[in-house]
């Protein structure tokens, strides 16, 4: 590599703007904290499905399913998800009651970068379980410099 | 930051070792991929499923245009065209092409726009505008599933040959060509992503990094930002002579409008 | 002009469980990028969508500017009666639209 080469690199990364405020795990467990309260939080029974690996993260598709009869007496009330990185902790919170059938929610998020995304499920019993799963964010090479 | 970091630091990387590629991985029409091809299984999906794909939004879009009246003359594509399944099947595997009374090819969105000043008397929508884009990739999809096949015009070889030579010219502070992405070292990875062969397979298509339907022009103006080099203008010529040679690369795949892409 | 595309059957079984899929053009512009003059665009995203069967609310999701450009969302839903499902999108800037999908249980 040559000097000049080297140099025209640098320059392009200078010129960059600087990341925003991030969340952080401390916002996020925050944020969690707010959903669940003073109720215990048990770790089972909740699904989050990312791909491990994602091509662009300004669109990651993200699947959370709660293993739950789905029953008057015994059902998924809410669905929260949570990531550490991007600027804010929530990512949505979706309400749910025995008339779905299957505790299954889709949806597809933005991710700043590589990071842990947490799922909660509140149950008609008033518990909380939690699931979670890394993603790591690649970049697609030749990007738009559009800022 | 520090993925950019890393993405400007590997394009070094890349550039300083192009040199110890071999030339051409491309012997024989059966191994060309498709950018779908190299796409994980999750996005695979996205593009397959008509109501999971975004850019079958834009193409509902642009039916909802194609039937709509416009301009002085007081016209819709459909008052012309008819019905697009039918009359629009197998067009866009054939552009760029010279249009009737011309003399410069142009590409899908240009021969829109050639219909909307000659016929719907209404001004030519801005390149990357979000109707004609729509518009386009509802004309493209009607042509899902077809072979690549620019039209045997002998008045195209010309652009068709200026594209090549665009394709192999180094340019830019990496000094790097398409070819050296493209042919020398596609399915190796930058950054993270495997290099694609840079067929035309599916536009417009729907770019996550956009997080929109876009042109191939805007792709390659990407790649030109990729590699540190003067943008051309959205007008210029060089768009169209590369489109032409890309699509002569790509005769034979199947088109896949609206196709996804990280 | 609508510009959402739903995935839901036209007919379903008396108790069965079927998806839903909706898909909407939005820009979901999050608040925190900026634009070309460096200041930061506006916010506006979705930040509601619910779905309603037979007026009866069965699903809802606060979204935030996590959620990426032109939202999808699936769910589920037990088929009890035939009837209307209303899909609703809320936000920022007065957006509000609507698809309305019939469907027939046997």
């Amino acid at each position: 590599m040559d000097r000049r080469r080297f140099l025209a690199g640098t320059a392009a990364v200078v010129v960059l703007p600087l990341a925003p405020a991030a969340a952080t795990p401390d916002a996020m467990a925050e944020a969690i904290r707010k959903v669940v309260g003073s109720a215990t939080l048990t770790e089972g029974r909740v699904k989050l499905e990312v791909p491990p690996l994602v091509e662009n993260g300004s669109t990651v598709p993200l699947s959370v399913s709660v293993d739950s009869p789905m029953t008057v007496a015994d059902h998924v009330k809410a669905i929260h998800v949570f990531n550490e990185k991007n600027p804010q902790p929530n990512v949505f919170s979706a309400r749910l009651g025995p008339r779905n059938g299957k505790a299954i929610v889709g949806t597809r998020i933005k991710l700043g970068d590589s990071q842990r995304i947490i799922a909660i499920a509140e149950t008609s019993d008033g518990r909380f379980w939690s699931g979670g799963a890394d993603v790591i964010v690649t970049l697609a090479a030749c990007l738009e410099e559009s800022t | 930051m520090t993925r950019r970091l890393l993405v400007v630091g590997l394009a070094l990387v890349f550039a300083a070792s192009y040199a110890a590629a071999q030339v051409g991985t491309q012997s024989g029409a059966d191994k060309r991929r498709s950018g779908y091809q190299d796409m994980g299984e999750a996005l695979q999906k996205m593009q397959d499923d008509d109501t999971a794909n975004p850019g079958m939004l834009f193409v509902q879009l642009g039916g909802q245009l194609w039937v709509k009246a416009t301009g002085a003359a007081d016209k819709s594509c459909a008052d012309c065209h008819g019905a697009a399944a039918a009359s629009m099947k197998g067009v866009a595997v054939r552009y760029p092409a010279i249009p009737s009374g011309g003399d410069l090819p142009v590409d899908l969105g240009g021969r829109i726009n050639l219909c909307r000043t000659e016929h719907q008397k209404v001004d030519r929508l801005p390149p990357e505008n979000r109707d004609l884009l729509a518009l386009a990739a509802y004309v493209a999809h009607q042509s899902r599933g077809l072979p690549i096949a620019p039209p045997e015009d002998p008045r195209l070889e010309v652009f068709r040959q200026q594209g090549a030579e665009i394709y192999r010219r180094r340019q830019g502070q990496l000094n790097l060509s398409c070819a050296i992405c493209h042919d020398d070292n596609a399915g190796r990875k930058l950054a993270g992503i495997a290099i694609p062969e840079a067929h035309p397979t599916g536009y417009p298509i729907y770019r996550l990094e956009w997080q929109a339907l876009g042109s191939l022009k805007r792709r390659l103006r990407n790649c030109l930002v990729g590699i540190r080099a003067e943008a051309w203008p959205l007008d210029a010529p060089e768009y169209t002579a590369l489109e032409l040679y890309l699509m002569e690369r790509a005769r034979g795949m199947k088109l896949e409008t609206p196709a996804v892409r990280p | 002009m609508s510009n959402i595309l739903v995935n839901a059957p036209k007919t379903a079984r008396r108790g069965a469980v079927i998806e839903i899929k909706a898909l909407i053009l939005h820009p979901m512009e999050t608040g925190f990028r900026p634009g070309p003059n460096g200041r930061l665009i506006p916010r506006n995203i979705i930040e509601r969508f619910t779905a309603t069967w037979n007026g009866t609310e069965i699903f809802a999701m606060d979204m935030s500017s996590a959620i990426a450009a032109n939202p999808f969302v699936s769910f589920f839903a037990e088929a009890n009666e035939s009837g209307t499902v209303v899909l609703r999108w809320t936000g920022d800037e007065g957006f509000a639209v609507e698809e309305r999908v019939a469907i027939a249980v046997e």
